[in-house]
């Protein structure tokens, strides 16, 4: 797709559960109890079994993927403002991603985002720049 | 316990060279729901792999427990893609330290470079390190 300055990027949904947290531990090699257990996750004052805030980073790349197919990223970061809490449960939490082009210029496209789960914004500043 | 503010400007070893392979890129892809194919850019945050492991080695030098550990921020600045066949380490450095109601707030930087020796991605990452309750 053409990616031009105020550009409104189509809002892309993933599932997130134990099981997507406990692959995700797995294949990145974070192993933060913090992330399956909710015995250490209450142990050390938060609410219960968090996502991995790289996993929700991720899951944002996967959309940034999808919206500039598979353009080369170039900036990409984020503040971990609010845990994405996910219950110990079949439905689990689930991740949204938005976007807006900010800019297009040098050949670099900036892309900022919005990321909530629930009806809560948990990434801080998200942002991105491509190459197109 | 606090984290000694002496860290400040510390360098770490590199972590062990990491080839990067097909297949743990696919499986890396698949962790988020994502079919990935041989030829296909590898995930932006794959760094990770590598930076995760130079913080591990930072956690068990300076003796924090991971599971006090909330991240607080990431960025990755990319010089290039990686790509399959790369041979890649990491070399992480305490930038700063602050202490914040308790909690260390610890900045650090790896650079994530290749076999020639050329910087492929900077990634910096905010820890926050969770003081213990106290009773």
């Amino acid at each position: 797709m053409t990616l031009e300055a105020g550009a409104e990027l189509a809002p892309k949904t993933y599932p997130v559960t134990r099981a997507s947290l406990v692959r995700y531990a797995g294949a990145s090699g974070d192993f933060n109890p913090i992330h399956w257990s909710d015995r250490i996750a209450t142990a050390v004052g938060l609410p219960g079994v968090i996502a991995h805030g790289m996993f929700t980073m991720a899951l944002v790349a996967r959309a940034v993927s999808e919206w500039t197919d598979g353009a080369e990223v170039v900036d990409f970061g984020a503040k971990f403002t609010n845990p994405v809490l996910v219950p110990d449960d079949d439905e689990g939490t689930s991740v949204t991603v938005s976007g807006t082009v900010k800019s297009v210029e040098d050949g670099l496209a900036t892309i900022a985002l919005t990321v909530v789960s629930g009806d809560q914004k948990v990434l801080g500043m998200p942002k991105v720049s491509v190459r197109v | 316990m606090a984290v000694d503010g002496s860290l400040v400007g510390r360098a770490f070893p590199p972590t062990r060279p990491y080839r990067v392979t097909d297949e743990k890129v696919r499986e890396f892809a698949a962790a988020t729901g994502v079919s990935w194919e041989s030829g296909d850019p590898v995930p932006a945050t794959f760094p990770i792999v590598l930076a995760f492991d130079a913080m591990n080695a930072f956690l068990d030098d300076v003796q924090v427990e991971l599971s006090r550990i909330v991240h607080g921020e990431q960025k990755f600045s990319y010089a290039r893609p990686i790509a399959p066949g790369d041979v890649l380490v990491a070399t992480l450095s305490v930038a700063s330290l602050r202490q914040i109601g308790g909690n260390d707030i610890i900045g650090t930087v790896s650079e994530i470079t290749d076999d020639s020796g050329a910087v492929v991605c900077t990634t910096s990452a905010t820890l926050v390190h969770r003081a213990a309750e106290v009773a």
